[in-house]
């Protein structure tokens, strides 16, 4: 029914709007291209950008599918369990502000691996950096390409999923390519603000349902009927806790990756180094959450209002669990609401498979294939850019192989869960003991770096999503791989001695908390 | 440096001017950026800002407002899914309307984290001053 509506006018006016995204992006992306010289220009954006701009640019780098799609879809389908990713999802930022923000502005230069190779031997530090950081990255596109495929699908009937997928990655690698991340920002402004709008009215339009009477609102979620496994017909009250998480240590485990991880992911943490100072990292970060909280707290009307509106059983017969919200504009507002909706979300996939691939790309390029295979030393010139899209590619092409493998009925916020997961049980360790413990080795970095990454991308195979008989009982292997991480760097650093890295500790504790010798912001 | 002429066409982004990622095997000295603390140790007197009275309790007035807010809002937020998980019937007491306890705790979570960088912002502008006092307190006695 739906898809012959749309196949009658809206795909038409999605399309257009989508398409209009795209041209206004690549014109961005064209202009700053053309004024960005040099990496600083490149990777960091010349380190010009404002406090509330970057704010802007972390929400908008954070806000991913997982959380307009995929929140949406584990509310209408889950209840209260679902809101529990929103909760996780804010309060992870208060890590990130007070542990990593300020010392890593302060310390750092473009990636995470900058912090560490500082005070230990570069090499080995950085080749285990830039593995977990692409590592993380490919988990957390996956889950923007299940989310891109879905939505293409829907949007333009007689589409598989998968040709969706593959057209969806190429049309992302090639826009990475030439952007850097001065049109990255700038794309993941305009996208958080798109973004915003289409949620404050999808939430009034819910509301004005409801009379704007809230209590009326939270009455219609105590008894929604959806068809049970067997055929029964289910009443459950939505706001009950537990429909979802059987397990209480899953959630534990879930809120362990969530607010733990965010932390370690590459790409938000090189948006700290975008700005002139500290101070404006720590600005952004507060922006970034007040921008971020409103979301999320929206979250409750998108997500409860789909359940509520439409019900579990319809959200299943049009396009599954990761297409709550734009079906629910659709109820609402029509063809015209449910094409804005949808070039949001992809607008939101596009930005932020945009920051992934060049945080993935960068790292891979510099960080292992510069520093690590040549020594610092680049064969040829242009060399280095050319690994960079190379592996911008190569990335790409691996998580579109797993997300056509996954299928569309991942909910990709929790796809987005497991490389949390990773992030926390292989970056944040050795983040938070190279800024805070003198002791700290190169051995110990590799081994905790592997040993964060190796556990918890095991874990995640034996977990019961992936495997019948599971070995491992919980969703998300967070609650024993990020002590497996800790454990390994804490490990590898007793086993080893490392002076000159003790030596450089009074240097990298007076820059992380004065900013002495930081990089600057590039001039005109 | 300069760097060379290039087509003005051509939207690759320009390697190897002066804030380059690497020297790429030009004969130019390492980018600052890309010094590990071993090559520029000279730039300060490090040991000497590490073991001056007002660096010490600088981190000390750090670490007092830091540790117990982390170890606040770990508590306040691993309290909610502990608290769904054992105490399922204690959460699902209403306590307006329809709205259970577990909304209204994950709610008032957001709240927390906003109080909480709030207050972080308020302090750590006294970090920035002290900072840099220290700062200029040891540019100039190297300028002497």
């Amino acid at each position: 029914m739906i898809a012959e509506a749309l196949a009658a006018s809206g795909d038409k006016t999605a399309l257009f709007m989508f398409l209009a995204f795209v041209a206004a992006t690549l014109v961005i992306t064209y202009f700053s291209a053309r004024k960005s010289t040099g990496a600083s220009a490149y990777f960091a954006a010349g380190r010009r950008i404002t406090g509330w701009q970057n704010g802007l640019a972390v929400a908008g780098d954070y806000m991913s599918a997982a959380s307009f799609l995929g929140i949406a879809g584990m509310i209408a389908f889950n209840g209260y369990d679902g809101f529990m990713y929103s909760v996780g999802f804010l309060v992870a930022y208060l890590t990130v502000l007070f542990v990593v923000a300020e010392p890593l502005r302060n310390a750092g230069k473009y990636t995470m691996a900058d912090v560490l190779a500082y005070r230990l031997k570069p090499r080995p530090v950085r080749a285990a950096a830039s593995l977990s950081t692409l590592t993380v990255s490919v988990f957390y596109m996956i889950a923007q390409m299940v989310g891109a495929g879905t939505l293409v699908r829907q949007l333009i009937p007689g589409v598989s999923y998968e040709v969706a997928v593959i057209g969806v990655g190429i049309l992302m690698v090639v826009y990475v390519v030439f952007g850097g991340m001065l049109a990255t920002t700038w794309v993941q402004i305009i996208k958080a603000i798109l973004l915003m709008s289409g949620s404050v009215l999808l939430s009034i339009l819910v509301l004005n349902k409801f009379d704007f009477d809230l209590g009326k609102f939270f009455a219609s979620l105590t008894a929604i009927t959806s068809t049970g496994a067997n055929g029964e017909v289910v009443t459950r009250n939505f706001l009950t806790p537990g429909l979802l998480f059987k397990n209480p240590w899953d959630q534990i485990s879930l809120g362990m990756a969530l607010v733990f991880g965010t932390a370690g992911l590459p790409h938000i943490l090189i948006r700290f180094y975008t700005v002139p100072d500290a101070k404006t990292a720590r600005s952004s970060v507060v922006w970034a959450m007040l921008i971020i909280g409103f979301f999320y707290i929206m979250t409750t009307f998108f997500g409860f209002g789909a359940a509520s509106l439409l019900g579990p059983d319809y959200l299943k017969a049009h396009g599954g669990t990761n297409m709550a919200a734009p079906q629910l504009a659709h109820e609402l507002g029509g063809e015209v609401f449910f094409a804005f909706i949808s070039a949001v979300a992809f607008a939101t996939i596009l930005a932020v498979v945009a920051g992934l691939t060049i945080s993935a790309s960068t790292s891979f390029a510099h960080d292992f294939f510069t520093n690590v295979i040549h020594h610092g030393k680049e064969h040829r010139p242009g060399e280095e850019v050319r690994v960079a899209r190379i592996t911008a590619f190569v990335v790409g092409a691996a998580a579109i192989v797993i997300a056509i493998l996954l299928g569309p009925t991942v909910n990709v916020a929790f796809l987005v869960g497991l490389a949390f997961a990773v992030a926390a049980s292989a970056n944040l360790p050795v983040i938070v003991f190279s800024i805070f413990w003198k002791r700290f080795t190169t051995t110990g970095a590799v081994t905790g770096l592997l040993v964060g990454l190796v556990s918890s991308i095991a874990l995640i195979l034996v977990s019961p999503d992936f495997m019948k008989n599971a070995w491992f009982p919980l969703k998300n292997p967070a609650i024993i791989s990020i002590p497996l991480g800790f454990l390994g760097a804490f490990l590898g650093t007793f086993l080893s001695r490392e002076p000159s890295a003790e030596n450089l500790f009074a240097e990298l504790k007076v820059r992380a908390n004065t900013g002495l010798g930081a990089e600057k912001a590039a001039p005109h | 440096m300069k760097s060379p002429e290039r087509n003005p066409r051509d939207l690759t982004p320009e390697s190897a001017s002066p804030t380059d990622i690497a020297p790429l095997g030009r004969p130019q000295d390492k980018p600052a950026h890309e010094r590990t603390g071993a090559e520029d140790a000279a730039m300060a007197d490090w040991a000497a800002i590490e073991a001056d009275p007002d660096f010490i309790s600088l981190l000390k007035a750090k670490a007092a407002f830091v540790a117990p807010a982390t170890a606040v809002f770990v508590v306040y937020y691993f309290a909610l899914p502990i608290g769904v998980g054992w105490f399922p019937k204690l959460m699902e007491t209403r306590v307006w309307g329809d709205v259970n306890l577990a909304y209204v705790f994950a709610f008032s979570q957001f709240l927390m984290a906003w109080l909480l960088a709030f207050l972080y912002v308020v302090v750590a502008a006294g970090w920035d001053k002290r900072a840099a006092a220290i700062i200029a307190k040891f540019q100039s006695r190297e300028a002497k």
